[in-house]
């Protein structure tokens, strides 16, 4: 047992190392979290070109195959690529839906020629796309969108809304699924397009968020029209192809989100309380090893992870172990934090505020963690399903006509 | 990256669940409850044939010396098939022994735990509370001990034990003593009669005191860090049976016209035990890489493996009867003897508020350097 890199996964962590450290600043651990800045114009230039300069060197698209512009190498590469760029100070988060789940979507399901002139220009970070997956009525239960698409020659004409739709204010593309068919039971009558976010009837608005930040938007289609060369699919198994997307979500392969374990107890040796380092108080120690045990509990889960894709594995629903955990602690760790602080947690002010107020936004931020990409519900209830085979929930929609399926409050 | 046990330890795994699946280990665990045997010496011996008592024992010492990444898998299934048997005191007699004894101490022992034909033990604990150098007591003074110690780890059947006791001086030492002479043993009832405890008073019994050049109690403290992460997979090998013990029930088991196991409250409680179950083994994996590595002071790992282990199993065990319903609480039933022996192993080795203050001191110590 080890945890050592194979000969040829070392030679791949040096040549990253070689290209990070020559375009890039380490990330100095007392750096505000990259992840709090909301994206602005200047931001995004600077995003744009940081990964048009990872795929000039070759370091986007690891997994993609050649035939696109990727380097057709394995998950473990993409892997190992994604550790060491967390050492670095570099943009997030703007090209990861795009880059992980719609592009490997188009690749299933594009015409050649599509992906011809799409491909590149989303691996060079020239257009940014967004999916277009989850409704007012359909979020956990996306299977139960309303967005209609109806055929019209040999167009389509969408309308609906869709909403949390992260990005979508900054894209150039996304992948939209709807509904083709309300007279078959809800899986069945879905159909997957793409569209250009720029068309005519999409109207894309802003949502602020409770953490102040705006990242996701509501998307309004006025009769949208699309040719029907946009399908991705046939008519009909809209659902299998969201799948897929899902399917590819990112490898849960990134570092803990800040401010982490190390983060906490650094503050506690700090932070005084009653003339005394908090970390020396019994109840402080006891809670961080908790989390301490948590953290790294996930972290050698990983490398049992990387171990199967270092042997050729795909990675399977126990990635999910990560992001129920990490979802909670850390909303868990930002209120322990306040709490050390007393009546002074309340005051996010950086001019008065213990570590310039990263546990006061952490705290209002870490919320959305147990509701993005599935909830921490919906995902245990693939661990119970998929991973330990327990009987699937009763369904009372499952072979009624979508239109007659009951919808509660709206 | 190559997190995984080796082909070879898994292979040793495999046949280690398929022996332990033939000896009905739970009817004697069961029958121990009822003023039987607490420990099954024969099959003690059987496993001590088959190379377990001595794994990590060297050859030198007539040990089997297949190392310790065999040791924790073998630890594993000891712990998923509850096996009454002194493997984990024996075990960390012997790692004290190989770690402070004298060359004539270790000959005179390891070969015989190796062979299954004596068992050793840890006399550390005065009574109640936590691990902790000031509670000791008992006094080891011109080669005799005088005090008592509980509760001992099969204390009642042990050959030999490492006690800790101090000099004269006031001073820590640890000694090994034969169990005859001088020492009344009694036997304790406890709430897991398949690790049974017992008391022992030492009224000038004889013992030879263990040389190391280290500080004597930190020795211990590094046999216990040791003893922690072989624990930690007797653990999650319990764990791991009362994880498949319940979603087996919960699949068969109807309620309201529905497998129980279709109803999300038992859903989620386990695919939480999962989660914890995961967690447990991957740190308890960590721990092993360290003891593989022969790293020094294992103190952390130990500490990491033993608090997620603990919680692991002790959640395993008390969710296993809940989801068995009035079943899961009667004597006859399986699931109580998980959860005897899971809170017995999360008190027996020092207890999660011990580990959780060696889990921070350590941090500390890292982050002073
Ligand atoms: C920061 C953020 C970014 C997002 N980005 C995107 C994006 O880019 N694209 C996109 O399409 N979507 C995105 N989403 C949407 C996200 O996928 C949904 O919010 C999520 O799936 C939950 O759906 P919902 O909001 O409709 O809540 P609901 O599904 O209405 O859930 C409400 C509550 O009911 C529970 N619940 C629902 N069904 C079940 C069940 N079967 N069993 C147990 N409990 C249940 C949920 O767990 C939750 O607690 C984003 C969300 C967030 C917070």
């Amino acid at each position: 047992m080890d945890l050592e890199d194979t000969k040829e996964e070392a030679d791949y962590r040096a040549s990253v190392r070689a290209f990070l450290d020559a375009n890039a600043e380490p990330r100095s651990r007392s750096a505000a979290p990259a992840r709090f800045y909301q994206v602005n114009e200047d931001r995004l230039k600077i995003a744009k070109a940081w990964q048009a300069k990872k795929a000039a060197a070759g370091f986007a698209g690891i997994r993609w195959p050649t035939e696109w512009g990727g380097q057709g190498l394995s998950a473990i590469h993409d892997v190992i690529y994604q550790q060491e760029e967390g050492k670095y100070a570099v943009p997030k988060g703007v090209f990861e839906i795009g880059l992980g789940m719609c592009i490997p979507t188009m690749m299933a399901f594009a015409s050649k020629e599509q992906l011809e002139r799409y491909t590149g220009p989303a691996l060079r970070g020239e257009e940014i796309w967004c999916q277009l997956f989850s409704e007012p009525h359909g979020g956990s239960d996306l299977a139960g969108l309303r967005t209609r698409a109806v055929k019209d020659g040999d167009d389509w004409v969408i309308n609906g809304q869709k909403i949390w739709t992260s990005g979508a204010h900054l894209s150039d593309y996304g992948i939209l699924v709807t509904r083709t068919d309300p007279n078959v039971p809800k899986h069945k009558g879905l159909t997957m397009f793409f569209i250009d976010m720029h068309a005519p009837g999409v109207e894309v608005r802003p949502i602020h968020q409770m953490s102040g930040a705006s990242h996701f938007n509501e998307v309004f289609f006025t009769d949208l029209r699309i040719p029907d060369a946009q399908r991705l699919g046939e008519v009909g198994d809209g659902w299998k192809v969201a799948l897929t997307t899902l399917m590819n979500e990112r490898l849960a392969v990134g570092d803990e989100p800040r401010p982490d374990i190390d983060d906490l107890f650094a503050f506690a040796q700090k932070f005084e309380r009653n003339g005394k380092p908090a970390i020396k108080d019994p109840v402080v120690r006891d809670r961080i090893a908790d989390w301490y045990a948590k953290s790294k509990g996930i972290e050698a889960t990983r490398y049992r992870t990387f171990t199967r894709l270092s042997r050729g594995a795909t990675p399977g629903p126990e990635a999910s172990i990560g992001r129920v955990v990490n979802a909670m602690k850390q909303q868990e760790m930002a209120r322990f934090a306040l709490e050390m602080m007393g009546a002074g947690g309340m005051v996010s002010d950086p001019s008065v505020s213990q570590n310039g107020g990263e546990f006061q936004l952490s705290l209002l931020s870490s919320p959305g963690a147990r509701i993005a990409g599935g909830t921490s519900e919906i995902l245990r209830n693939i661990i119970a399903e998929r991973v330990l085979g327990l009987p699937g929930d009763v369904r009372v929609d499952k072979d009624m006509a979508f239109k007659d399926v009951p919808s509660g409050r709206g | 990256m190559n997190f995984e046990f080796s082909d070879e330890t898994q292979e040793i795994a495999g046949q280690g669940r398929r022996f332990l699946a033939g000896k009905d280990c739970l009817k004697t665990v069961r029958a121990s409850l009822s003023g039987g045997e607490g420990s099954d010496a024969a099959l003690w011996r059987e496993m001590a044939d088959l190379g377990w008592a001595g794994a990590a024992i060297p050859e030198e010492y007539g040990g089997h010396g297949i190392g310790y990444e065999a040791l924790c898998a073998i630890a594993e299934e000891l712990g998923r098939s509850l096996a009454p048997v002194p493997f984990a005191a024996t075990n960390l007699a012997a790692e004290a022994l190989l770690r402070t004894g004298s060359e004539e101490q270790k000959q005179a022992w390891l070969p015989k735990i190796a062979a299954g034909e004596a068992t050793g033990t840890l006399a550390l604990s005065e009574g109640n509370g936590p691990i902790s150098e000031d509670a000791v007591t008992v006094r080891y003074a011109d080669g005799k001990l005088t005090g008592t110690k509980w509760p001992v780890a099969h204390g009642a059947t042990a050959d030999f034990a490492v006690v800790v006791a101090r000099d004269p001086d006031g001073r820590i030492v640890q000694v090994l003593a034969e169990l005859g002479d001088g020492v009344t043993r009694t036997k304790l009832d406890s709430i897991d009669a398949s690790r049974p405890q017992a008391r022992l008073d030492f009224d000038g019994a004889p013992a030879a005191l263990l040389q190391s050049n280290e500080d004597p109690w930190d020795a211990t403290l590094s046999v216990i860090d040791r003893a922690a992460i072989i624990t930690a997979f007797e653990e999650v090998g319990g764990a791991q049976a009362c994880l498949d013990m319940a979603v087996d029930y919960a699949k068969t088991r109807y309620a309201f016209g529905r497998p129980i196991g279709s109803n999300q409250a038992i859903k989620h409680k386990l695919a939480d035990v999962f989660v914890a179950l995961e967690l447990a083994r991957s740190n308890a994996m960590m721990g092993a890489l360290g003891l593989l590595s022969g790293e020094q002071d294992l103190s952390l790992a130990a500490a990491t493996a033993r608090v997620s282990s603990i919680q692991a199993f002790v959640t395993a065990s008390s969710e296993n009867i809940q989801t068995h319903g009035g079943i899961g609480f009667t004597w006859e039933a399986d699931p109580q003897l998980f959860y005897r022996r899971a809170n017995a192993l999360a008190l027996g080795l020092g207890s999660q508020d011990f580990w959780k203050d060696r889990l921070i001191s350590a941090l500390e110590r890292r982050h002073a350097a």
